[in-house]
């Protein structure tokens, strides 16, 4: 079986990798988390502020592949402006089209279809989900270091 | 082989294939990955098996499998004596001084836990210091911080230079009063350097500080006498030396194993047992507690057998002449830097490309066909103090092929290609 390396590394990542938005600490930030993947050495911070339960400003900084970089980046774009619970909801759905049973998800999840092809490389997945377990370590127990072990 | 052997032969053994003919030997360096040949660069990880290996463990199996020191029947006679065999043939591999220095154990992650726990349950008191080096394995290190912790000792680490060559003269200043113990990488996983371990061994014995030598990365590439070099330990594994995983060897001086209290305790270690007291077995199998990997220690055996075939010495040339022509095809990529430019390196070439993450590197050569490492090759303290989060590495082994270099420089290229 082979698969397609340009499902993984499409045009948009590519440019989120090369140019990652939102990729700068938030002084004032009233949300933070480490996120570490042990296994291969990429770390990041989330920072996060939010006013009466929205998600006004997010941010990142940190290395790692282009994966990790470009769902990072793409991350801060889509959170930007929804809720506490509308990100909840996004996390689950997110990771289920990544690491999941959600193959065949109805629901597009917009430019961040782009991250699905990661599904064909196993050892892929968690660069894409580290900025993604981070933000949500934020959001809801602010201060801790989010792994993906 | 001869009629003293425990194993039946198959056949005549092959006539030493000399390394150009060795690619044959390893029945999966045949297949196809994502549909491309598979150029495997990855045996600083572990080395692919040749048939040999392979057909000794199934021939243990399938003629000779017993539990050992036990049985007073044919089979457990059989099997004893293939696994001690495999023991004598690893202390003249080492020329260790006598079979009884060897002790088998899982790799060389266990060999150095083996000597932390033991030798360093009954030396290391608070005050004391342990030296190891920035550029040591975590196998080399996490064992250590364990039991100096224990005791209220302390850690201590030589510095290495941008080369990723050690500061020796640094490291002899750090060999004090206080030291128990040093110990050193021979060949650095991550950026391949060879230390000078003979010359280090011999500043720490002039401080009567014995050295133990992590060998895990250095056993299949350059010839090893562990007289030659006067350690007092030598711990490497078999599966990075054409063997099978599972089975590793710990040399260690036989007054200093004497003088050891078990590692673990169990069957196999013990002369006799009451519960008033329990008398431990002679050296090895003090350290020896359960049923051993027979099966390993015979494709070990198998594995020096067929690399004694070709000749350590033909391999290490090959391997050097490897090395340097992917050194100069790879660093003539722009915008690739090789990491660790140590005037001696063995069989690692590691290496970042700007603006293309290791990770990706490894994902787009995948996709080739062509295996190598990313990340931090279990070495996070090195990475910290080369300013590297990760690197690329491509390590060789026997089988690979100036061919195989192109194909690796060709896929670097690519990668650029990609996130240009």
């Amino acid at each position: 079986m082979t698969v397609d390396l340009g499902s993984l590394y499409q045009e948009i990542i590519v440019d989120h990798n090369r140019r990652p938005r939102n990729f700068r600490e938030i002084p004032g930030a009233d949300r933070t988390a480490n996120g570490d993947n042990p296994l291969c050495g990429d770390r990041l911070t989330v920072y996060v502020k939010v006013q009466g339960g929205v998600i006004r400003d997010i941010g990142f900084v940190g290395n790692g592949c282009a994966i990790s970089t470009a769902s990072a980046s793409l991350m801060t774009e889509a959170l930007l402006g929804k809720t506490e619970r509308e990100a909840e909801a996004l996390f689950g759905k997110f990771h289920d089209r990544i690491a999941g049973s959600g193959r065949g998800a109805d629901g597009s999840l917009g430019k961040l279809e782009a991250l699905a092809g990661v599904r064909e490389f196993p050892a892929r997945v968690k660069c894409a989900t580290l900025a993604w377990h981070t933000a949500r370590t934020a959001l809801n127990t602010p201060g801790r270091t989010a792994s993906t072990e | 082989m001869n009629r003293s052997s425990a194993l039946p032969a198959t056949g005549p053994l092959p006539a030493a294939p000399g390394v150009s003919r060795a690619r044959d030997d390893f029945p999966i360096l045949s297949r196809k990955v994502h549909g491309k040949p598979l150029v495997y660069l990855d045996n600083a990880a572990t080395t692919q098996k040749p048939r040999a290996v392979i057909a000794a463990i199934r021939r243990y199996y399938g003629t000779s499998n017993a539990n050992v020191h036990r049985g007073v029947h044919a089979l457990s006679d059989r099997a004893t004596r293939a696994y001690e065999e495999a023991r004598g043939r690893v202390a003249r591999f080492l020329n260790a001084r006598e079979d009884r220095e060897i002790v088998f154990v899982r790799g060389a992650t266990e060999a150095i836990n083996l000597v932390a726990q033991s030798y360093g349950r009954i030396h290391l008191q608070e005050g004391d210091e342990v030296l190891v080096t920035t550029m040591e394995h975590h196998a080399n290190i996490v064992p250590w911080q364990l039991v100096c912790d224990r005791a209220g000792a302390r850690l201590k680490v030589a510095p290495v230079l941008d080369s990723g060559e050690l500061d020796i003269p640094a490291y002899e200043r750090m060999l004090t009063s206080r030291t128990r113990l040093a110990a050193v990488t021979h060949v650095s996983n991550a950026v391949g350097t060879v230390n000078p371990v003979r010359e280090m061994i011999g500043m720490a014995h002039a401080r009567g500080i014995p050295v133990l030598v992590d060998g895990a990365q250095a056993v299949p590439h350059i010839p090893v006498d562990v007289q030659a070099l006067g350690c007092d330990f030598y711990a490497f594994s078999g599966h990075k030396l054409y063997g099978p995983t599972g089975i590793g060897v710990l040399y260690g001086k036989a007054e200093h194993l004497e003088a050891m209290p078990p590692y673990q305790g169990g069957g196999d270690m013990i002369l006799r047992v009451t519960f008033e007291k329990t008398t431990y077995n002679a050296i090895p199998w003090k350290f020896e507690a359960g049923t051993p990997d027979i099966a390993g220690a015979v494709g070990l055996r198998a594995a020096i057998d067929y690399l004694d075939a070709i000749g350590l010495g033909a391999v290490s040339a090959h391997e050097g002449e490897l090395l340097a022509y992917a050194t100069e095809e790879v660093e003539r990529i722009p915008g690739v830097r090789i990491v660790g430019t140590a005037r001696e390196k063995a069989g690692i070439l590691s290496f970042v490309v700007e603006g293309v993450h290791p990770h990706d590197v490894g994902t787009i050569l995948d996709h080739e066909g062509i295996a190598i490492r990313t990340g931090h090759h279990c070495a996070m303290p090195l990475m910290d103090r080369l300013g590297l989060p990760a690197t690329a590495r491509a390590s060789f082994g026997l089988y690979n092929t100036p061919a195989e270099v192109d194909l690796l420089a060709e896929g670097i290229r690519k990668a650029r290609e990609l996130f240009r």
